[in-house]
């Protein structure tokens, strides 16, 4: 990924030739890389039948009328056009929200993972074992405790824990809706995945901390770099890219793949005056309540080209320049 | 040594002793899932009906379990199947996606070949693609290749796992190549080089995606649902999540949920605390990074 020079006989290929030998040549290369293809061979064998090619059935899917039992109409990009010109629910809601959401959960969580994992990593070693399955627990518990002690949290009337809260201390006249009132669910799901957002991303940079050379400290100041942020700008930082591109990656894809919370605090597919629909909402909308299942694959190829820009970005801040 | 002692504590105090009180009172607030579902399993039915719901249990009992066992026992499929079958499955699955999956991060982090970059480009895609919409094509595969009601179901779709690939090409490429190189001079062989070097280089990685792999499999619905007709193939997390989807408002079985969510948590937490202990401790005794 970053430097790939053991085998350095593909560095030479530059020389024109005939088709002959070219062809000779990659044989030639396919021979000596056989290893290489055979470590490789059976992930990406699962891999092609179980990903790849589903995902390509699915894209084509998005060019068709289909309902699931039916037969399939080839529609080209009528569904592509409706969703841009027609699809208001799309337009005026799914795509703002998830916007918006991703926005603020994408790095307020990530940097929320970092900054503890950091903390966590400066803590004495015997106890951080407990810190991070604190932090983790959340993440581990998902969607039980999620119905459970976010519902109980934020219910409607005088006995919710924070409209009782908030009653108590003179703040609110009167008990808020919480879950129901279009104004304050996607703040509430806001929060609710801000607290969930420890998860793999965050475990991963764990590993990460613990992979920086600890020479690098003690060189480091010899050369000046004194107090804990220069370190962690100049030293723990740059020693941790692949797992903080990872970890980016991670998030923006979680992000926009979320979907499932607003369903779960409420309780309902589609959220109140689509206060809380996001794209995954959405696409679960048409796919298994209108089994319109060539409509829901076309808007899933847009949030596939959504996430591949973010990508393409977290790429830029974190990767090295000759990937993707 | 007692002004070395005081020298240190100095050199703690202001920092380390704030971050640990803040850090712990954080801490307990991010645990309240773990306290809650542990509490929970054990309330009698009186008390998991409180409104609003009270969080400590005052009278622990067993009976929850009781009911869910000897309601699965009335069942066409007693208990410990679809228990032995979570257990087999993710006992297969786990060490094979390690396995293949460090395998292939090795050769696409560290060697140059054909199609390698078409391979990256692949992974990092169909991370991002939305997972419902591909739910009918695979189970469009999976009977077309007659391993539906086979524990291949189960085991073959998950062993794909882009995302523990995506994480160990990260993870290998830090491995220096003077290292990789030495070795091959030395006269390792390539699985030589991968067993003896790669491995134990990555446990950290390793530890990691064998947490959220576990995680992964042992929660997972999909496959029981999509790829098993017979009910005797399916796993306790579908069992499981059958039981409490009809129960979101009912009475009846809610401290059957309640203890089924305990059971399905438990394994969790201990693959959990048993790898991550690894993470921890690896990289500090050995000396290379």
């Amino acid at each position: 990924m970053i430097n790939t020079e053991l085998s350095p006989a593909l560095a030479k290929v530059g020389r024109k030739s005939g088709l002959g030998t070219k062809l000779g040549r990659f044989f030639k290369e396919l021979k000596r890389d056989t290893f290489a293809y055979l470590f490789i061979a059976p992930f990406l064998i699962c891999f092609m039948i179980f990903i790849v090619i589903p995902v390509f059935m699915a894209g084509t899917l998005g060019f068709t009328s289909y309902n699931g039992f039916g037969s399939l109409h080839f529609i080209g990009f009528d569904n592509y056009l409706m969703l841009f010109t027609n699809d208001i629910i799309f337009l005026t809601k799914a795509l703002p929200n998830t916007f918006l959401f991703a926005l603020i959960v994408g790095p307020g969580g990530y940097a929320l993972a970092f900054l503890f994992a950091w903390l966590i990593h400066q803590l004495p070693i015997r106890i951080r074992d407990y810190y991070t399955l604190a932090f983790y627990a959340p993440s581990m518990a998902g969607a039980v405790a999620l119905s459970v002690v976010w519902i109980a949290a934020f219910s409607g009337d005088r006995v919710g824990y924070v409209n009782r809260f908030l009653l108590k201390f003179g703040l609110i006249d009167s008990p808020v809706i919480w879950l129901q009132n279009p104004d304050y669910l996607l703040k509430v799901m806001i929060l609710v995945s801000l607290w969930m957002s420890f998860s793999v991303g965050f475990l991963a940079m764990l590993a990460g901390l613990q992979t920086v050379n600890r020479e690098l400290y003690e060189a480091g100041s010899i050369d000046g770099v004194s107090n804990r942020l220069q370190q962690v700008f100049y030293i723990t930082l740059p020693s941790m890219k692949p797992q903080l591109l990872f970890s980016a990656v991670m998030t923006i894809v979680g992000t926009l793949k979320a979907g499932a919370i607003s369903t779960q605090l409420t309780g309902m597919p589609v959220t109140p005056q689509y206060a809380g629909h996001l794209i995954v909402n959405h696409i679960d909308d048409y796919a298994f309540i209108r089994f319109e299942l060539g409509y829901a694959s076309s808007i899933s190829v847009m949030l596939l080209l959504v996430s591949y820009f973010a990508m393409r970005f977290a790429y830029r801040l974190f990767g090295s320049k000759e990937e993707m | 040594m007692i002004a070395t002692f005081r020298r240190r504590m100095r050199k703690v105090t202001p920092f380390q002793i704030i971050l640990t009180v803040c850090f712990t009172g954080l801490a307990a607030f991010m645990a309240l899932p773990l306290i809650f579902i542990l509490n929970h399993a054990f309330k009698p039915q009186n008390e998991l009906f409180l409104f609003p719901p009270r969080f400590w249990v005052h009278n622990p009992t067993w009976h929850n379990f009781e009911i869910l066992f000897l309601h699965a026992s009335n069942g066409a499929v007693p208990f410990t199947r679809y228990l032995f079958n979570s257990f087999l499955v993710t006992g297969i699955t786990l060490p094979s996606v390690i396995i293949v999956s460090t395998m292939a991060a090795y050769v696409l982090a560290k060697y140059n070949f054909h199609f390698k970059g078409l391979i990256m480009g692949l992974i990092t895609l169909s991370l991002m693609f939305a997972p419902e919409t591909v739910s009918i094509p695979r189970y469009l595969i999976i009977s077309g290749l007659h391993i539906n009601n086979t524990y291949f179901g189960h085991v073959l779709p998950a062993l794909a796992s882009p995302l523990a690939v995506f994480m160990l090409i990260g993870f290998i490429s830090q491995i220096p190549n003077e290292l990789l190189e030495a070795a091959k001079i030395d006269g390792a062989s390539q699985l030589g080089i991968f067993m003896r070097m790669v491995l134990p280089l990555t446990v950290p990685a390793i530890a990691t995606i064998s947490i959220f792999t576990f995680q992964g499999m042992w929660g997972d619905v999909e496959t029981s649902t999509l790829f098993m007709q017979s009910e005797t193939m399916r796993t306790l997390a579908f069992y499981v999540n059958s039981l409490v989807s009809g129960l979101q408002n009912s009475v009846a079985g809610q401290n059957m949920a309640a203890a089924a969510g305990l059971l399905m948590f438990i394994p969790n937490l201990i693959i959990f605390l048993l790898f991550q202990r690894k993470v921890l401790e690896t990289m500090v005794h050995s000396g290379i990074k």
